[in-house]
């Protein structure tokens, strides 16, 4: 018997291999940020150079706070160095665990470098471009939570784009006709809530491919919104002209610096975001109701036999998830906009699968996925403005090339719940 | 001999039952999302309601309650075409002979008889305007697609070449809208007979039509041939690879190419924006647009001047039949449809699941590819970022309409084709958005995708068990 099995590697030793692979694939990526980094943003740096980062906010908070006023070349030097340290370190000792903490916090170093190089002899608001990145990240937070609850139930949702489409339309319509913003709201979330019912129904009863299903509904909702756009709402621009949620400080910590202006002076939509974070995170993973639900999306034969009702338990995470993302459709046009134009979700609800995805179907990870997505679009849109000689297209490909890549699973495997986009058939 | 005879029509007419049924899920889907359209265009007129108004401002009690009548008899006539012992004394004594549905019969009366009911109402004007609303649009949309036919006649009488351009242009130009279909309709078609489905396909769309721009402006002194032959290869070429990131994922990874092809079409839409804000710019242009492709890269044109039917077209008709041959004919295109049909079982036959699915990756993507190329050669002549208004994704249901199916997929491209070109038209006269061409796009593919649906409006034996299946969930 020992000698057949004397040279083959049980299953952990493979999956210790694969591990140490993957840490040696890290420590070069880490390296070679750091060499490029150094490489990349140095040359035609002159010694007096500086970079300016303005952390006060006006209009926002009153306290002052000094500007942040780095020396281009030696910065640069030195983050690049301590990027290289550490690669250095992950290919001899190996942070183990810790790696894709490392790289993350590599990554953020080689973007900071980026900026310290694009803002070279010039200066730029941080503090507004992080609250811009949060205030981007929060449609993508509640489609990545919309995603999460459906496919956490086993119902692959495409269809995110959609509902977010229709509800931003219908909460546009509906406040402005009423004058009652809460009333937009609720009309929006009854709007995206329904077509989540008929993606349910479509996928659940008559058992469609689910990516099929979450297309029809996508092409669906593009339709209508753009039909009943040109036919009324450039008619009557009285009926596209709904009020905004206005901004809510939270007394004494939003008077904070920095802080304060990023987190603690937004609209409501944004605690809502964070609040749903919560709750979703704790009803999923701590309630009976969140473990039956899981159950169903990972072995609905097994949640069956249990004697759960998976049939149930799927359309109530799908409407759910509607809900989840006509919050995020409602803030586009309620919270941020105010007005409905076409297609105006641009690709967010793809962004937010994106974020489900990458933060591992769990609603953490979707958040911090969110928010890097959020500070990506956010940094486009500043690099723009501060004419750095880099495109703001090719940044603005990052989310979708790191999806991929976070797909390929070189950062770490990233799983679907088992039954994700299996229909169910009871064998009763 | 007779007997063998006897089976040989006995075979034909089974196959021409199969033909049947298999054409008539989509024709309905077709005629139900017609009549969910022209119901949309109804409700959403404006002039109905006023009408409706003082319809109903004229009320008496006797009218009130004809219309009452009126409209209940609708649901009551589904309801009685329901009751067996109905069903089983028509069937009986009148309807067996002439063997029409018992039921449809029934709810055509009813709806005759509450029209009639509506009219005595008072509901006249509601009616004839909501009948005249319908009948302008869709006419205007058929005017539209496919041009006047007596005048198409006269031209032809006359032999004047200027009177039949103009005659014909409709039509002609239905066929120029019909054309990045049929290449867009092939590129998933031969991906989901493999069993992948591939949202990448406008993304492929515009590297291709990069590709073909970038050869047909900056390969100078060409004789014509050689350079539309070498700008449609790069277009094919530049769209194979584009699709061939998706496979190589797919294969060596296993990550799934449906989030890989919809982040891949944003990567090509930003890579597309920005090279045509940099790299292959217009000088002389404040908006996004290329240069002008060399006259001797473009798609030579068959009619004067405004006419635009140009060589895509045949290529395209061309490409559908040659992929129909590949796909039926040949032993790669059986090991193709065997990896779509069951992956596990064409493994046991020893077939390399893996270079399948490259190969078909990378067809789609040529196909995809191409008809961006056939955009920029045959219409456009240069590369903006508006070229495809979805071409990409509307092939998708095309595809799935057309049943995968190589010719099938020419008649359902044709048919959309002539549906986009008529609905301009449409929006000018009837004052009835393009879009409702989407909306009842959607409401097609769900028919077709759940034809549980049809099945049930139209009273069908539940016969084809036979599902769309392009891909369960992320994993795998």
């Amino acid at each position: 018997m020992n000698k057949i099995f004397k040279n083959t590697h049980t299953s952990k030793d493979l999956i210790f291999i694969a591990e140490r692979k993957r840490y040696r694939t890290i420590g070069i990526v880490i390296t070679l940020l750091g060499i490029l980094s150094a490489l990349l943003f140095t040359p035609g740096a002159e010694s007096g150079q500086v970079s300016t980062f303005v952390l006060n906010s006006p209009g926002l908070v009153e306290a002052q706070v000094a500007d942040l006023v780095l020396p281009t070349f030696a910065s640069i030097m030195v983050l690049s160095v301590l990027a290289a340290f550490l690669g250095i370190y992950q290919l001899v000792r190996s942070f183990g665990k810790r790696s894709n903490m490392v790289l993350g916090l590599v990554l953020l170093l080689f973007v900071f470098s980026f900026m310290i190089w694009a803002t070279k002899d010039k200066s730029i608001n941080l503090t507004g471009m992080l609250r811009l990145s949060v205030v981007q990240a929060i449609p993508l937070i509640f489609g990545a939570l919309s995603g999460i609850l459906s496919e956490r139930a086993g119902v692959v949702n495409i269809a995110i784009e959609g509902l977010m489409l229709i509800a931003a339309m219908v909460g546009v319509i509906v406040s402005s006709a009423t004058g009652n913003i809460h009333l937009g709201l609720l009309a929006a979330l009854l709007a995206s809530g329904l077509t989540a019912l008929l993606h349910a129904t479509l996928c659940i009863r008559y058992k469609v491919d689910q990516i099929i299903s979450g297309m029809v509904i996508n092409i669906f909702a593009t339709g209508i919104t753009s039909y009943v756009g040109i036919k009324f709402l450039i008619e009557f621009p009285n009926l596209n002209l709904s009020g905004l949620y206005p901004n809510f400080a939270i007394p004494t910590l939003s008077g904070l610096p920095i802080l304060g202006p990023i987190f603690f002076n937004q609209n409501i939509f944004f605690y809502l975001a964070f609040i749903l974070l919560v709750v979703i995170h704790l009803a999923l993973f701590y309630t009976p109701w969140g473990l039956r639900t899981r159950m169903v999306g990972e072995h609905p034969r097994a949640a069956d036999t249990l004697g759960i009702n998976v049939t149930r338990k799927r359309y109530v995470a799908v409407v759910l998830s509607g809900i989840a993302a006509g919050l995020g459709g409602a803030y586009l046009t309620l919270g941020a906009v105010g007005r409905f134009n076409r297609l105006m979700t641009a690709g967010r609800g793809y962004i937010g699968l994106a974020a489900m995805i990458f933060g591992n179907w769990n609603p953490f990870g979707a958040l911090g996925a969110s928010l890097i997505f959020g500070f990506a679009s956010s940094l486009e849109s500043k690099i723009s403005i501060l004419q750095a000689p880099i495109p703001s297209q090719i940044l603005g490909m990052a989310p979708y090339l790191a999806t991929i890549i976070i797909l390929v699973g070189v950062i770490g495997k990233v799983t679907a719940p088992a039954a994700d986009g299996q229909p169910y058939e009871s064998e009763g | 001999m007779s007997r063998t005879k006897k089976i040989d029509s006995n075979k034909e007419r089974k196959k021409l039952l199969v033909f049947w049924k298999s054409i008539r899920l989509p024709i309905l889907a077709f005629l139900t999302a017609f009549l969910a359209g022209a119901i949309l265009i109804i409700f959403t007129d404006l002039s109905i309601y006023a009408l409706f108004n003082t319809a109903v401002n004229h009320l008496t009690v006797g009218r009130g309650i004809l219309a009452i009548i009126g409209i209940a008899t609708i649901p009551a006539s589904f309801w009685i075409g329901n009751l067996n012992f109905i069903q089983g004394f028509l069937k009986k004594n009148v309807l067996n002979i002439w063997s029409i549905s018992i039921r449809g019969t029934i709810v055509v009366f009813g709806v005759i008889l509450a029209i009639f009911l509506l009219n005595l109402a008072g509901f006249s004007a509601v009616l004839s305007t909501a009948l005249e609303i319908s009948y302008t649009a869709y006419h205007s949309l058929f005017a539209g697609s496919i041009g006047n036919f007596s005048e198409i006649v006269d031209a032809f009488q006359s032999g004047n070449i200027d009177q039949i351009t103009e005659a014909i242009n409709p039509l002609s130009e239905s066929l120029v809208a019909a054309t990045p279909y049929i290449f867009g309709a092939l590129s998933v078609a031969i991906a989901l007979r493999c069993g992948i489905f591939n949202i990448g396909t406008e993304g492929q769309l515009y590297i291709g039509a990069l590709a073909s721009t970038i050869v047909g402006i900056y390969l100078k002194g060409l004789p014509a041939f050689v350079h539309i032959f070498l700008a449609l290869l790069a277009g094919g070429l530049a769209g194979a690879f584009w699709a061939g990131i998706p496979a190589i994922l797919k294969t060596r990874f296993g990550s799934n190419e449906v989030i890989n092809t919809i982040m891949l079409n944003y990567v090509a839409f930003k890579f597309v924006e920005f090279m045509l804000i940099g790299p292959i710019h217009r000088p002389d242009q404040p908006e996004p647009f290329s240069a002008y492709i060399l006259p001797s890269a473009e798609l030579p044109r068959f009619l004067p001047y405004p006419n635009r039917f140009h060589l895509g077209f045949f290529i395209a008709i061309g490409l559908a039949v040659f992929m129909y041959w590949f796909l039926f004919k040949t032993p790669t295109g059986l090991e193709i449809r065997l990896v779509g049909k069951n992956p596990n079982a064409a493994k046991y036959a020893g077939i390399n699941i893996k270079n399948k699915y490259i190969l078909a990756f990378l067809i789609s993507g040529a196909m995809a590819g191409l008809a961006g190329a056939n955009e920029i050669l045959g219409v456009n002549h240069y590369l903006s970022g508006t070229i495809s208004p979805g071409y990409g994704f509307e092939s998708i249901s095309l595809s799935i309409l057309g049943n995968n199916h190589p010719i099938g997929v020419i008649f359902t491209s044709l048919m959309f084709g002539f549906l986009r070109n008529g609905s301009t038209r449409m929006q000018n006269i009837a004052r009835v958005p393009i879009e409702i061409i989407t909306i009842m796009q959607a409401l097609i593919i769900s028919f077709i995708a759940a034809p549980t649906i049809i099945q049930k409006l139209f009273r069908l034996k539940d016969d084809d068990k036979e599902r769309i299946v392009v891909t369960r969930g992320w994993g795998k």
